[in-house]
């Protein structure tokens, strides 16, 4: 193994660049390091200018997403010594598709936006005391959601999905699996208030089911299954509306 | 200068502060709640907890169990007032949890699944998988997204608090998106910041755990209480820091040293059983494992790697199946940050500075001695955790304090007037100082990292497992120097888009005060109890030291240390047992 590997940084700042420019740094290889511990090393040692978000390094706060020779990738599960035989730089830049505010650090609002469009808390009918305990939920049951409640919020589906991509409007994977995590959950009765958000044009509809956002998921989430499942309910409920007064299940 | 008004106002967005502000909002659904925070709340480092929440539900429990559990565990210098109302306000809690939607484990029947956890002598720790923290902070900032009141300013960075006629009116805050400084006004203000492990170079905690709210509340005047306890975690990754569960012991997983054996039978934990045994061998507090640690270290039993010495966490005989249900997020963290699969292999663990038991001073409501300020969560002491927490005891503090916090914070902001005018002009005086210390600020000698390296330097030789008046006083005289270098900072990003480095400079000195609050209260407390221990005086010292050290700032710089009473009110000190004499009973394993 080489002792340096070069990384090619995505730098801009509005206040100085008219456009964002590469900039190439070499930072030591370690076994162990990851791109986000050469990110540290260069803002320590470098370039305290150097701009990017990081919280826990261990996967699961969802704050360093980034991509990495152009996949989305978590950078604090990413080890360098990935890409020690390639003989070009590791190319490091902002999320695709999102706004970049400056460097590696891309703008939310919008996705913060689409999260909660889908009304992503609980919903019931009746509010039972907790005096009286709990909902009760079997692990089956707790199974049929359970994997869609594991989205960190990392939005690298986001930077994978080429619907999102030509179309900023469309909702995208994580917040319709996000609905899908309440309405596959026992204890939720919210389903036809989301359906309002996610039936039209840029909820599930949107999806060409590219299934790049499933690949890309470092929680293992299967946001293209939870938009298939939800246009066949979908589809069934509309059908369903033509026939029954709204509301009866 | 730009001012917004609010009635109560978090500062910070974790699970201490999204349960403070939905305790507001149903307080009194008119109240304005501004949460501040300098990471979206998602990312709040409540999210990296993995084991479980303590709270008592299942039948042959009881709420006396849990709190004696949790006083000795604590060395008993915990408050017993407190520790009764939060034992008996958990369970109620967690079900609350449950019904915004937390995924918790279940049984077969569909109700509430409970584990074994260090140090309690009852199975009553709720899990998520080995994920509980991930879950219940986003169900807790899922649910808080339906509440119109709460107003977010997301990655807000809080660099003083505003204070006026001895009473808390708000913050001045940074907004890292555009550098705006600005006045952000409230009628109380609670802090929900968390720890601060970043003081220390090794530490399970996130690079944002960096003591912002003890911090603040210290330079306002507020006293920090407690600050020389801090827990050590005796299972962490070498190198990474990152943590594996305490559920990995309580499932079942074995501690051994370099040579195979399971060394905790030689320090008063018990006997090895091929079960786990509740209070028993790695089912002990975490102070007395990492205590274990060091003096396996100096017998010569554990074994050397580029990050120090370790001992090894042994899993294999759970199998596959057990592992990938139970401690999923365990196999996932050593497979992808360690490259070693736990179902086959050994984890190499060390301790790991992981929580602090001390903080901001409060009553049992949140209250800090300083009108309108209050503060809940890691950030406080209350004081349930005394010398020692026990884990699965931090979720539920957050949530039982945190809307205790909320609810208070929300009666005192109904009887308040609006701000003064005087926090106009300290907010103006504020952002002047921000910007001749930093943005405007050229040459200095200093580099944040150097100030930094040195720092951990100082706390870990100086503060660490042990402790002793040459090593503390060290470290004192090193943080004192620091903190004159600081001056001397230089930056080399003076932008006002989403200022890191700037971030990164406040935060450093945030923490020299509070590793300097840690060290001036260790030197202080001159007896060894819970995760303080001395090697100059080794013994407890209940005539003297069964009291809280509360640490003030002098407005000439100085700090002064105050004894206040710890309160007793069914629990006389005792001696901490843990082995075959505490009646230790089989952990049931489903």
């Amino acid at each position: 193994m080489p002792e340096t590997i070069s990384l090619e940084v995505l730098r801009y700042s509005p206040e100085t660049d008219a456009e964002p420019s590469f900039q190439r740094y070499d930072v030591p290889l370690r076994k162990d390091w990851v791109v986000l511990d050469a990110l540290n090393y260069i803002k320590d040692k470098v370039d305290g200018s150097l701009t990017f978000r990081w919280s826990c390094r261990m996967g699961i706060c969802g704050s360093c997403g980034m991509m990495v020779n152009g996949e989305p990738k978590l950078t604090c599960a990413t080890f360098l010594s990935n890409y020690a035989r390639d003989a070009a730089p590791v190319r490091v830049q902002p999320l695709r598709y999102f706004p970049v505010i400056r460097d590696l650090v891309v703008e939310v609002t919008d996705f913060m936006t689409k999260l909660q469009s889908v009304k992503p808390w609980l919903i019931r009918g009746e509010e039972k005391p907790t005096s009286e305990g709990e909902y009760l939920q079997t692990p089956d049951q707790l199974d049929r959601y359970k994997q869609f409640s594991m989205c960190i919020n990392c939005m690298l589906c986001y930077a994978a999905c080429p619907v999102y991509g030509l179309d900023p409007v469309f909702i995208g994977p994580a917040a319709i699996a996000l609905a899908q995590r309440y309405n596959m959950d026992s204890r939720d009765e919210g389903a036809h208030e989301r359906m309002d958000v996610l039936a039209q044009h840029e909820g599930i509809w949107g999806c060409t089911f590219v299934g790049e956002c499933t690949q890309v998921c470092p929680k293992h989430v299967d946001p293209a299954g939870a938009i298939q499942q939800y246009k066949l309910t979908a589809t069934i409920e509309r059908f369903k509306s033509f026939l029954l007064p709204r509301g009866a299940k | 200068m730009d001012i917004s008004y609010h009635d109560v106002l978090l500062v910070g967005g974790g699970g201490a502060g999204l349960r403070a502000a939905i305790a507001v909002a149903e307080t009194n659904p008119k109240l304005s709640v501004a949460v501040v925070s300098k990471v979206y709340p998602m990312r709040s480092h409540t999210v990296s907890a993995e084991g479980g929440a303590a709270g008592v539900i299942k039948s042959g429990d009881s709420l006396d169990d849990h709190a004696y559990d949790t006083i000795s565990g604590g060395d008993w210098l915990c408050d017993q007032d407190a520790v009764e109302i939060f034992v008996k306000e958990a369970p109620e809690e967690l079900l609350r949890l449950e019904h915004w939607g937390c995924p918790w484990s279940r049984d077969p029947d569909g109700h509430i699944a409970v584990r074994a956890f260090g140090g309690m002598k009852k199975m009553r720790t709720w899990f998520a998988a080995d994920k509980t923290g991930f879950h219940l902070l986003h169900t807790l900032f899922q649910t808080t997204l339906k509440y119109k009141a709460v107003t977010r300013y997301d990655e807000w960075f809080v660099t003083k608090l505003l204070v006026d006629e001895g009473r808390v009116q708000g913050v001045v805050a940074l907004q890292l998106m555009s550098g705006r400084i600005q006045a952000i006004t409230a009628k109380s203000v609670i802090l929900c910041t968390g720890g601060c492990g970043r003081v220390f170079p090794f530490t399970t905690n996130a690079s944002i755990k960096t003591g912002d709210g003890m911090a603040l509340a210290f330079q306002a005047g507020a006293p920090l209480k407690d600050m020389e306890f801090v827990q050590y975690h005796p299972t962490g990754l070498p190198f990474t820091g990152i943590l594996i569960t305490e559920a990995a012991r309580s499932e079942g997983g074995y501690l051994i040293n370099k040579d195979g054996y399971r060394y905790l039978q030689d320090y008063n934990l018990g006997t090895p059983t091929d079960k786990p045994v509740l209070r028993n061998m790695e089912l002990g507090p975490r102070d007395r494992l990492s205590q274990a640690f060091v003096k396996e270290v100096e017998k010569g039993r554990t074994t050397d790697t580029p990050y120090g010495s370790v001992v090894h966490l042994d899993l294999r005989h759970m199998g596959e199946k057990f592992i990938n249900s139970r401690l999923p997020f365990v196999r996932e963290l050593c497979l992808k940050y360690e490259n070693i699969d736990p179902v086959k292999e050994l984890i190499p663990v060390r301790p790991v500075i992981h929580y602090m038991m001390g903080g901001v001073h409060t009553d049992n409501h949140g209250a800090t001695p300083l009108a309108g300020l209050y503060a809940a969560g890691e950030v406080a002491c209350v004081s349930i955790n005394g010398a020692n927490r026990l884990g699965s005891n931090s979720l539920p503090e957050l949530l039982v304090f945190g809307a205790r916090a909320g609810k208070a914070a929300a009666l005192s902001a109904m009887e308040q007037k609006p701000p003064s005018e005087q926090v106009v002009s300290q907010a103006r005086d504020e952002k002047l100082r921000l910007e001749k210390q930093f943005l405007h600020k050229t040459g200095g000698r200093e580099r944040i990292v150097t100030i930094r390296s040195e720092m951990h330097q100082a706390m870990e030789s100086g503060a660490g497992i042990y402790r002793n008046q040459t090593s503390l006083q060290q470290a004192a005289d090193k943080l004192r120097e620091l903190r004159e270098r600081f001056w001397d900072i230089s930056l080399d990003d003076h932008s006002l888009t989403f200022n890191t480095e700037l971030v990164a400079a406040l935060e450093q000195s945030f923490m020299l005060d509070v590793g300097s609050a840690i060290v001036e209260s260790a030197l202080h407390r001159t007896e060894s109890r819970g995760a303080h221990q001395r090697t100059d005086f080794p013994a407890r010292d209940d005539r003297n030291f069964l009291a809280h050290a509360l640490i003030f700032r002098n407005p000439d710089g100085s700090n002064r240390i105050e004894q206040s009473p710890v309160v007793v009110t069914r629990w006389p000190p005792g001696e901490r047992v843990y082995g075959v004499k505490s009646e230790a009973k089989e952990v049931a394993t489903t």
